[in-house]
């Protein structure tokens, strides 16, 4: 509770810091340009939908003084798989250009970023050109390898979850009750044992606590990341939760039995006609809805989030005429936190829901029929 | 739903299934399968202690059950015994009562007989010392009536005329 309270009045903090910013730059005059902050819907509107999105390189803020952007952040590599092999560099050769007009050389093909996607111009291509729907036509996509913003919190999560659960392992080698940041995380572990493995799970729940876990955590943390300032949005990228559906759907099919699939393709107790009906509802049910429900619920859900504080921000910047700075600013800080609060409860509540219905559906198909 | 499939990045997809299995396997071996034994050993060790204590109790409670009984035992035993003194004790008075009782009816019975027989014997004594008596009475009665021939006469007379010849 403390530590969440920290972070809330710290986050307030650097709203506060970020509109009052922007409250200096807008009094200068609204004039919409590249040179001024961003202070126009459409551009609050490009800034969110930027925000939520995975990025080459890692964005802090901006500032702006006598009328240039400066922008801090720190660049990440770049790995690509194109025509000519492996090819690495910085993020920060684009020179934060995300419209498709600095052309990267490297390993002799000519790389170009456009809307996050780094593209490979086709030999002889100087520059890029795109159709009417804004598509590049004379270049390729190469496999990105590259680490992302998203990458680089998977990797650095992964990380503190090794460091963290590692420690505690260890810890258990010299005492039987962890001490220190152990203390707060072993009841956390028992948690997701008791309350969602066991249950839903039953008897062979201890072959699946290992997915439930590390799925649990590593949503739960990152959702939390992903309300800090300068976070990072994960678990809010539809590629992210869909590989962890997609996990979970692969293990509860290949940790079915019998019982599963004779309930799925040939229902007891119900008029033979049906059967048949009930197999493909059933089938698109296991196969289709389940982890597409996990899916989207994850990723909307956290995106929705996301959206809804920086939608709540901006409040502070487009109400000022009909507010003043102080009015809009005032009403944007309480609605702020208020919803950044009601996030905390949220990150934690769709890691719950993801790891207890992903244990739901294992229970299901591991369960064991009774025999009649 | 196109909105969706732009928001799909495959590249991201890849990485974070290759990441995330790795991260699956790494934290296995190294947190969860650690944590997970270490924490069923210290249940099932304070289920242990547990069971022992309860079990300790229940020893205790029976060993408080025995005492209590021998205690009770005990207490009857020398209830009883008391019980067999004072009985004793109360028959012994009451033979010794008896027994003194007889004693005195003996003694005084043999009082009786030794009163009687000296009484008898006073008795006896007593007649015949009468009888001596009355004789000597009688004698100097006679000597004196019989010291003439008349009434001597006369008393043969008399005494045979009392006699009659049948």
């Amino acid at each position: 509770m403390k530590a969440s309270l920290k972070k809330v009045s710290f986050l307030s903090i650097c709203l506060v810091w970020s509109i009052f910013t922007y409250a200096l730059g807008s009094s200068e005059g609204m004039k919409s340009g590249d040179n001024d902050p961003v202070n126009t819907e459409e551009e609050v509107n490009d800034y969110i939908q930027h925000h939520v999105k995975d990025s080459h390189d890692f964005h802090l803020f901006d500032y702006y003084s006598n009328g240039e952007k400066h922008e801090v952040g720190f660049p990440l590599p770049v790995i690509l798989w194109g025509e000519n092999g492996l090819t690495a560099f910085m993020s920060s050769a684009f020179h934060h250009d995300d419209s498709g007009e600095v052309v990267v050389e490297r390993n002799g093909s000519r790389f170009v970023k456009n809307h996050g996607v780094i593209y490979e111009l086709e030999a002889g291509a100087e520059t890029v050109e795109f159709d009417s729907e804004h598509h590049p036509v004379n270049a390729t996509k190469p496999f990105d390898w590259s680490i992302t913003k998203s990458v680089f919190g998977i990797l650095l999560m992964g990380l503190l979850m090794l460091i963290w659960f590692g420690g505690l392992a260890r810890q258990y080698k010299k005492k039987a009750v962890p001490t220190g940041f152990g203390r707060i995380l072993e009841p956390l572990v028992i948690y997701v044992r008791d309350e969602i493995a066991k249950p839903n799970i039953g008897p062979k729940y201890r072959k699946f606590t290992g997915y439930l876990m590390t799925v649990f955590f590593f949503v739960w943390f990152l959702n939390l990341v992903g309300l800090m300032p300068f976070g990072f949005n994960v678990t809010g990228q539809l590629a992210v939760t869909a590989s962890l559906a997609i996990i979970t759907l692969i293990i509860y099919l290949f940790s079915s039995n019998k019982h599963f699939w004779s309930h799925q393709l040939w229902m007891p107790g119900v008029p033979y006609l049906i059967r048949p009906l009930l197999a493909v509802i059933e089938l698109a049910g296991t196969l289709l809805i389940k982890p597409f429900a996990l899916m989207v619920r994850l990723f909307a859900n956290i995106t929705a989030g996301h959206i809804v504080v920086m939608s709540l921000i901006s409040i502070g910047i487009l109400m000022q005429k009909d507010m003043t700075a102080f009015g809009s600013t005032t009403l944007s800080l309480v609605l702020a936190m208020f919803i950044t609060l009601i996030e905390v409860l949220v990150a934690f509540l769709q890691a719950y829901i993801f790891t207890m219905l992903s244990a739901l559906f294992i229970g299901m198909a591991v369960e064991e029929g009774e025999h009649h | 739903m196109e909105q969706l499939l732009e928001n799909f990045s495959l590249d991201l997809f890849v990485k974070q299934t290759i990441l995330f299995v790795a991260l699956i396997f790494l934290l296995v071996k190294f947190a969860w399968k650690p944590i997970l034994n270490s924490l069923n050993d210290r249940e099932e060790g304070i289920k242990d202690a547990l069971d022992a204590a309860e079990k300790a109790k229940l020893e205790m409670e029976n060993l408080q059950a025995d005492n209590e009984r021998l205690l009770k035992e005990a207490r009857a035993e020398r209830e009883s015994m008391l019980k067999e003194a004072r009985d004793m004790k109360n028959k012994m008075i009451e033979d010794a009562k008896e027994e003194a009782r007889e004693e005195a009816n003996k003694m005084i019975a043999q009082a009786q007989a030794s009163i009687e027989s000296e009484k008898k014997a006073a008795i006896a004594d007593l007649k015949s010392q009468v009888a001596n008596l009355s004789i000597d009475i009688a004698e100097k009665v006679v000597k004196e009536e019989l010291s003439n021939k008349d009434k001597q006469m006369k008393l043969v007379e008399s005494m045979l005329g009392e006699a009659t010849l049948n």
